[in-house]
């Protein structure tokens, strides 16, 4: 099984300022976070791949993110955690992306880590840390897809577009949405990318078998059960899992793994789809939302407030 | 798709409303708002307004409800496979509708089947879709769409515009606009719209679901998105021990309970209750805040309201700011004076 986190740097706090003339967020310097609802994502994978140890079955976990290069830190501390390797897409052709472009990107890093090369990296890469949790299969074995090359696995991708020499993995796991664009959109974006079925706003991940996912999400009818086929991509809400610290053997041995970082001419991704460019909406005016000033205060004592209050009220249909 | 910039913009025309019916069958206000909105938007371009409806027939007349709300045209299929909100399955409907008739806008509800059939739609496609928008306005000649709409949690307002690449797509959330007494009534009663023509678009027999529904929990309540009005309280209220005094007051103005995020983190109320970025868009014509600082992302989803009164011991809080009028005292005095006063009418 190879489940692949997309995990997007946010700024730590909302207070952002934008850059008034090309309407792009002002990042240097400040402090970034993983976006809260991609830790929870990544708990989910985690504890997928630590049943699947304990039933002596393999599962690779990757965690990718495009951004800017000091994200590579926090790439990193995902693997302290446990997943097997990491990709960082990291190169100003990328930069601007609307989510159209920002989902052709993690599509063309998702591709990537299926392919032979990738995997052998985070083969080789992840050897310390597998030693460290014995049980869960090197993403080099059979059960790592990426080790064999054109592979179908079970359940595979019929209608999803595959590179040669490239496999797509079981499951793509997104937050329900970042917390500075809020778009929710890369999520259903992706899905449709690499034409999977997709479940949004998942609550509960209740059981993933047999080339199938069942899971408890939110919908505008109330709380779903339902099941798809793999290779499927959930986004998921904030509370679904609590994060787990990183062990100390898990820093020490995500000291030693190479996080990869790749430009766009690395995963092949295509100019006129990318960044600024291949990005079809466009910030044209950004401001801070203003204030009226047209408030009449209510004065008097607290009957007569409340007396002109209930006046009100009559007046709105009361 | 594929075609990227450079194709011709000028072949696309007409502002498509996408709609949305409930586990009933009934059509979502929110999709009266859109076509309200649309209409506006419509007169402004010169063009016309068609809504599409896929549904799988289990309220009775939604289509000819919907060709009565002033829109030109509705195109509509009743299948089966539209029961469910699958937005897989949608998306296929609609692109094929899209890339055959070509619309030079399409408008989603925000909701939560909303937000994942636009994104859906737009990569297949391969055109650029603004989420969650508050304000919408066109441009005449050229038909651009400027799309407002908040980021960062509401601390920052951005205007989108997706220049070179049609259909332009929009989600607005529920609340954000008023639907236009003629939308909602329908012809005949009192507005001389002619109906809408209806056109059946049957979905192409290939398509097949592929997520299988093996159970659902209903949601309860009333819904805080569509309160005419609405008592909005924040951690000014004090304790979890006033709160019934505030459902009391919720009570005797026939008003629905809001309150700020802290309340629904703090367990008082559950989430449905909260209002704000992060919670509903509201748009009642009165609203009662209790307590509330009005925090950017709390603003953020009040913008709808008529009249607003504001409650607050602080008179430099930022809800005073968008108040319309303003109350400087302590929350639990005022609202039971307010309680007292109310039940001495009866
Ligand atoms: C003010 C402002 C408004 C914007 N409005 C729009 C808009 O309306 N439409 C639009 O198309 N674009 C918009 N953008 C651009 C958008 O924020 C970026 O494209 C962003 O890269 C992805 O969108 P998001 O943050 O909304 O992600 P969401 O779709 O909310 O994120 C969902 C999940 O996708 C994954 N993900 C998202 N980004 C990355 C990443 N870089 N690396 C790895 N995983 C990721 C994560 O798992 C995340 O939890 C806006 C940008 C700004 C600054
Ligand atoms: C990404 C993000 C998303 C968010 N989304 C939302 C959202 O959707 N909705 C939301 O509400 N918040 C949201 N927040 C939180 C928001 O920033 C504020 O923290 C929150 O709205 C404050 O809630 P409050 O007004 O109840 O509390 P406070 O800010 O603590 O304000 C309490 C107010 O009560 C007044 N007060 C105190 N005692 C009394 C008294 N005795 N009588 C009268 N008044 C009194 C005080 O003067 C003060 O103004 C979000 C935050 C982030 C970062």
């Amino acid at each position: 099984m190879h489940i692949v986190v997309c995990v997007k740097a946010v700024p730590s706090s909302t207070e952002v300022k934008m850059d008034p003339v090309t309407h792009t967020i002002v990042r240097d310097g400040r402090e970034s976070v993983v976006n809260p609802f991609d830790a929870a994502a990544l708990e989910v994978a985690l504890a997928i791949k630590d049943e699947r140890a304990a039933a002596g079955e393999g599962c690779r976990v990757s965690v990718l993110s495009m951004g800017i290069p000091a994200t590579e830190a926090l790439l990193r501390d995902g693997i302290a955690r446990g997943a097997s390797d990491a990709l960082l897409l990291s190169d100003r052709a990328f930069a601007g992306a609307d989510t159209l472009a920002t989902s052709y990107a993690l599509s063309c890093g998702i591709r990537e880590l299926g392919s032979a090369g990738m995997g052998d990296a985070a083969a080789s890469g992840a050897s310390e840390q597998r030693a460290a949790a014995p049980g869960s299969a090197a993403p080099g074995t059979p059960e790592g897809r990426a080790a064999a090359p054109g592979s179908a696995a079970p359940g595979a991708p019929e209608h999803g577009e595959s590179a040669p020499g490239s496999s797509l993995p079981d499951l793509i796991l997104c937050g329900k949405m970042a917390v500075d664009g809020d778009t929710a959109q890369i999520g259903p974006e992706l899905a449709g990318l690499f034409d999977m079925p997709c479940v949004t706003d998942v609550r509960e991940l209740v059981a993933i078998e047999r080339g199938r996912v069942t899971v408890r999400h939110a919908t505008d009818a109330g709380i779903e059960l339902v099941e798809v086929p793999l290779p499927a991509v959930l986004t998921v809400a904030k509370d679904i899992a609590q994060p787990r610290m990183p062990s100390i053997a898990g820093v020490r041995a995500a000291a030693g793994v190479p996080v990869a970082v790749l430009s766009a001419a690395c995963v092949q991704a295509d100019p006129a789809r990318s960044g600024l460019a291949g990005s079809p909406t466009q910030v044209v005016r950004s401001f801070v939302p203003e204030r009226s000033d047209t408030c009449e205060v209510l004065e008097g004592s607290v009957p007569q407030q409340a007396a002109r209050i209930i006046a009100l009220a009559e007046e709105a249909g009361l | 798709a594929g075609e990227g910039p450079g194709r011709d913009l000028s072949v696309y025309r007409d502002i498509w409303v996408i709609a949305q019916v409930d586990a009933e069958g009934a059509l979502l206000p929110v999709v009266f708002e859109l076509v309200g909105k649309a209409l506006e938007l419509a007169e402004a371009r010169g063009c016309q307004v068609v809504a599409v409806l896929g549904e799988a027939g289990r309220a009775p007349r939604q289509a000819e409800r919907l060709a009565a709300t002033g829109v030109a045209e509705v195109i509509h299929a009743v299948d089966e496979r539209l029961a469910h909100a699958d937005a897989e399955v949608f998306a296929q409907w609609i692109c094929a509708l899209a890339e055959e008739r070509r619309p030079e806008t399409m408008l989603f509800g925000a909701t939560a089947f909303g937000r994942e059939l636009a994104p859906r739609v737009a990569v297949r496609l391969q055109t650029g879709l603004t989420a969650d928008c508050t304000a919408l306005d066109i441009d005449p000649k050229t038909g651009a769409l400027l799309q407002t709409r908040p980021a960062f949690g509401g601390n920052l307002m951005a205007t989108i515009e997706c220049p070179a690449h049609r259909p332009q797509m929009a989600t607005v959330r529920p609340g954000v606009f008023a639907a236009p007494e003629c939308v909602t009534a329908g012809a005949g009663a009192g507005a001389d719209l002619a109906a809408g023509i209806i056109t059946q678009a049957p979905l192409a027999h290939e398509v097949a679901p592929r997520v299988a529904v093996l159970g659902i929990e209903p949601v309860t309540g009333g819904s805080i998105a569509q309160a005419e009005r609405l008592v909005v309280v924040g951690r000014g209220i004090g304790s979890k021990k006033n709160l019934p005094l505030m459902e009391r007051l919720a009570e005797l103005l026939h008003a629905e309970l809001g309150c700020t995020r802290p309340l629904v983190e703090a367990g008082w109320l559950d989430y449905a209750h909260q209002v704000g970025q992060t919670g509903a868009a509201v748009a009642p014509k009165l609203l009662v805040s209790i307590g509330v600082s009005g925090a950017i992302q709390h603003l953020a989803g009040i913008g709808g309201a008529e009249t607003v009164i504001a409650i607050n011991e602080d008179a430099a809080a930022p809800i005073f700011g968008v108040a319309d009028y303003a109350v400087v005292g302590d929350a639990v005095k005022v609202v039971t004076e307010l309680i007292a006063q109310l039940e001495a009418r009866k």
